[in-house]
């Protein structure tokens, strides 16, 4: 807990994680729950972040290999990797991700707008960064974590 | 939503089964069975329907029906026939009922018109032979009367001349209509000082007592100076339902001292004669002494019910009813001042007919199959990891395992069947089109159903309306010959549409046929070349010629009519089959007639399919697309053009898919002669021969949404969870068989063969 930077009663929570050397987190509200990799069924004509579905109690829950769609070397998932289910919306979507590093509560802020910078994706993911105890944490907007509804020819 | 507009609504539901009990009883009163039991339930029918619209405030609907009624009353009583006319014309009104039913509940207006006249033709049919209604009240003899006397306690006064007398005896359909006699008695005390007595010599043996039955009579000595009038209103509500006969005392004051309840009346005219009864005397009734206890009574009502319920009865209303005739507060109660018609909660017509049954919201049910889905697929992984846990399958727990994949498959199938409907919901809709549409064209028809009690999915059941719909619009349109045509072709002038429903090896499977000429195969093909749906020099064979009429734009009607041919015809007919994962098809022969068989699944929420592996993957292949599987040889592929593969089958050529490079699993094309080979059929018939690595086998699949939490796949329908917890995913045959043409797809369209559901 990090509650030098709470600030005031409005303090909101985010979940953090780790993928490669970067770290990262999203609003604790749209966190479903937090499970361990099971082998994914490859979906056909997916773009290459979209690790495939796995069954979430009966439901069919889409994984988006994190690393990948930020642009980052992926790794072939292992035990060791966690899924965070995530609600977007009206649908949940699994984030494969290395490790679920902290939680943190933050007042709004403490968010440092993202600086002007040339990268596409970043300017579609990230919201603001967080400085929290030396480390360089983004938040994560996970409207576009989805590629957008398109239908093409198979 | 408030509880009006739930009471609302429910009574609109009952409406819809009220007026298919009307339907369905009218038509079999017009095949002839006029029996009692027929008559009274489409009797019935109209009356609830009038009673639940005259509590909403439906003013239209309760006069039209009251007309209905009372026309179907004289049909009732006998004085009435069921000539065909009448029928046709009743049949008419049942149609004008379900429309102002129907207007009611969507606050739109009925035709005004069309009530109007038919208002006027049941009053003239009234009319025709227009006698006081007189019920066979159900005596079945007297017996030793076993029954406790029933005492109606009054505060007795002298009684002088200058009065009333007022004869009334109850038929079971007051009791059944939810009016109570004591009630009525009081009504009638309020008028001035009352002396009643009961007559209750028509009360069988107890053995034989109907519970719903009314045997009891009341002769009512009124001392009040007031009009006949203001008597009348009293029972104005029973008057349809009771014997009322109204006297002036003076005119019978003799009868006055020695009570003679029977009905040998001055004015009495049509009543029928009731057996002459003891004379039960007024003295006999006044007292408080000989008055049932209360535990009497409840062991009477409990002996009624008992013998009700081994019985078949049509009023089971009339149970507390007939209960309360003994319970004496009621008439006791003279100061009490409400009117006598309310209170008693006892109406249920429909009683014998839902007795049965509950109404439950679907997304209950949806949720319960959803849950025994998953349950299911538990189970299966819970068993595969016992099985990798080592413990050898002759264990106890093994054996526990098996007995539970029993019980969940068991629970599975129960849910799947609370969704599962009799197909006479949609069957009952067909008669009024035909008739409407018979009308439309001047041509005779008869409806032949069978197989209505076939259950199958909701879903599949509301989907299916229309394309039966059509059909049959169809079949009557273009299908039956004119009256004229039918004469010169020695047939009979009345044409048959047969509409069939039966469960057909997991499948249900609809017929549609008629006795008409036969699609007219020189036309059809003379249309589809006008059309340039085909070549001019194409050779077609019947069945490729019969199946031009599933092709988009093709209609046969040379003039776009109302009923059908409105350009979109059977190609839409056949698309909606589809997307339920159903086929069509037709035989037809020239002079005998057209059948159409659909061939539909029996729920939406399973799927049966056949396991593949495809380059490593897991994929479902549903077994309705699958016509035959086998084993290619090398030799009879052949490549076309540069990546184009067709194999030779029986003759033809038929384009190869191999599903692993198609769906990007693979880049390497798979060897045909060490794969496995599945001939599938996608839509408009088109053909294809997919190829996979192996067949792991065949199961049923519940089928899951990829869109719910991602989206639309190309090349993939849906997904389902395996045994072993994992996803795979379920192919779309359609869109996988497209990848294979591109130009040719007329061409392929037209070399669709029948598929091989054949009309037995």
């Amino acid at each position: 807990m990090n509650e030098s930077l709470t600030n005031g009663a409005e303090g909101r929570e985010f979940i953090a994680f780790r993928v490669g050397q970067q770290e990262f987190c999203v609003n604790i509200m749209a966190v479903r729950e937090i499970r361990g990799w099971t082998a994914a069924t490859a979906l056909p004509q997916a773009p290459r972040y979209i690790c495939g579905v796995i069954n979430l109690r009966g439901a069919v829950l889409p994984i988006v290999d994190f690393a990948v769609r930020l642009g980052l070397p992926g790794s072939a998932p292992t035990a060791r990797h966690v899924i965070i289910v995530t609600q977007i919306h009206n649908q949940q979507v699994g984030l494969l991700v290395d490790a679920v590093s902290d939680i943190l509560t933050l007042n709004e802020n403490a968010i440092q707008p993202t600086p002007d910078v040339a990268s596409d994706l970043v300017k579609a993911f990230v919201r603001g960064l967080l400085p929290v105890d030396g480390r360089m944490i983004s938040l994560i907007s996970l409207d576009h974590i989805l590629p957008l509804e398109e239908r093409q020819a198979a | 939503m408030d509880p009006m507009a739930a009471i609302r609504e429910t009574f609109f539901q009952e409406c819809e089964e009220q007026l298919c009990e009307l339907e369905s009883g009218l038509m079999r009163m017009e095949g002839g069975e006029t029996d009692q039991e027929t008559v009274n339930a489409v009797f019935r029918a109209v009356h609830s329907i009038k009673g639940g619209a005259g509590a909403f405030g439906l003013e239209d609907l309760v006069r039209f029906a009251h007309v209905f009624e009372t026309a179907l009353d004289r049909v009732r009583s006998g004085k009435l026939e069921a000539s065909a006319n009448a029928m046709r014309l009743l049949l008419r009104a049942s149609d004008a009922l379900a429309d102002q039913v129907r207007c009611a509940r969507d606050g739109a207006t009925p035709d005004e018109a069309q009530t109007t006249s038919l208002a006027a033709a049941l009053k003239a049919l009234t009319n025709g032979d227009a006698t006081e209604q007189s019920d066979p009240a159900e005596d079945d003899g007297l017996g030793d009367l076993t029954f406790l006397p029933l005492p109606v306690p009054v505060e007795d006064e002298t009684l002088q001349t200058g009065g009333w007398v007022i004869k009334f005896r109850p038929f079971a359909d007051l009791y059944a209509n939810a009016n109570e006699a004591a009630l009525l008695l009081r009504e009638v005390s309020m008028l001035g000082p009352v002396r009643v007595t009961v007559d209750r010599s028509a009360l069988p043996d107890f053995a034989e007592l109907d519970p719903e039955g009314a045997y009891l009579a009341w002769t009512i000595a009124l001392h009040a100076e007031c009009d006949e009038q203001a008597i009348r209103s009293a029972f104005e509500f029973v008057e349809d339902d009771c014997e009322l006969v109204i006297s002036r005392a003076s005119d019978q004051s003799d009868r006055l001292n020695l009570p003679q309840p029977d009905a040998e009346v001055a004015g009495g005219g049509t009543a029928e004669t009731i057996p002459t009864p003891d004379p039960v005397t007024a003295a006999n009734v006044t007292a408080n002494s000989g008055m049932p206890s209360d535990a009497d009574v409840l062991a009477m009502i409990r002996k009624a019910q008992q013998s009700v319920s081994s019985s078949d009865r049509e009023q089971p209303g009339a149970i507390a009813g007939g209960a309360q005739n003994p319970s004496p507060p009621a008439v006791r109660s003279r100061q009490d001042a409400a009117p006598g018609t309310d209170g008693a909660p006892s109406k249920n017509d429909t009683g014998s007919a839902v007795g049965a049954t509950i109404r439950v919201d679907l997304d209950r049910v949806d949720r319960l199959i959803d849950l025994v889905g998953e349950l299911v697929i538990n189970e299966a992984m819970l068993t595969q990891r016992v099985m990798e846990a080592g413990l050898a399958r002759a264990s106890g727990v093994a054996a526990a395992l098996d007995e539970l994949e029993h019980l969940t498959r068991e629970i599975q199938d129960s849910v799947m069947a609370i969704r599962a409907q009799p197909v006479r919901s949609v069957f009952q809709r067909m008669p009024r089109l035909v008739r409407e549409v018979a009308a439309m064209t001047g041509k005779q028809v008869r409806l032949l159903t069978d197989g209505e009690g076939t259950e199958v999915d909701k879903t599949v059941i509301e989907r299916i309306a229309d394309p039966l719909t059509h059909m049959i619009r169809n079949a009557i349109d273009h299908g039956l010959e004119s009256t004229d045509a039918r004469l010169a072709a020695g047939k009979p002038e009345e044409g048959v549409v047969r509409l069939t429903a039966l469960h057909r090896s997991g499948r249900i499977v609809i017929e549609v046929a008629d006795d008409g000429a036969g699609i007219n195969r020189e036309r059809v093909k003379a249309k589809a070349i006008e059309k340039g749906l085909v070549a001019p020099e194409a050779q077609l064979s019947d069945e490729e010629t019969d199946n031009l009429i599933f092709l988009p734009g093709f209609s046969t009607a040379s003039e776009v009519s109302d009923i059908s041919g409105r350009g979109v015809g059977m190609d839409v007919v056949r698309r909606s089959v589809q997307s339920l994962g159903g086929r069509i098809s037709i035989a037809s022969r020239p002079g005998a007639g057209s059948t159409f068989t659909l061939s539909l699944p029996l729920t939406l929420a399973v799927l049966d399919g056949m396991v593949v592996s495809v380059a490593g993957h897991t994929l479902i292949v549903p077994l309705s697309a699958i016509i035959e599987t086998l084993q290619p040889q090398a030799a009879n592929v052949h490549t076309l053009g540069t990546d184009v593969r067709v194999v030779a089958m029986r003759g033809r050529y038929i384009p190869l898919v191999d599903v692993g490079m198609a769906l990007g699993y693979s880049e390497v094309p798979l060897e045909a002669d060490k794969s496995v080979a599945l001939l599938v059929e996608g839509e408009g018939g088109i053909r294809a021969v997919l190829i996979v690595d192996a067949i792991q086998g065949q199961r049923q699949v519940v089928i899951k949404s990829l869109e719910a939490n991602y989206r639309a796949v190309p090349g993939i329908a849906a997904a389902t969870v395996m045994g072993d917890g994992r996803v795979a995913l379920i192919l779309d045959v359609d869109a996988i068989v497209s990848v294979t043409r591109t130009e040719l797809i007329r061409g392929d369209a037209l070399r669709a063969e029948p598929t091989l559901l054949q009309a037995s």
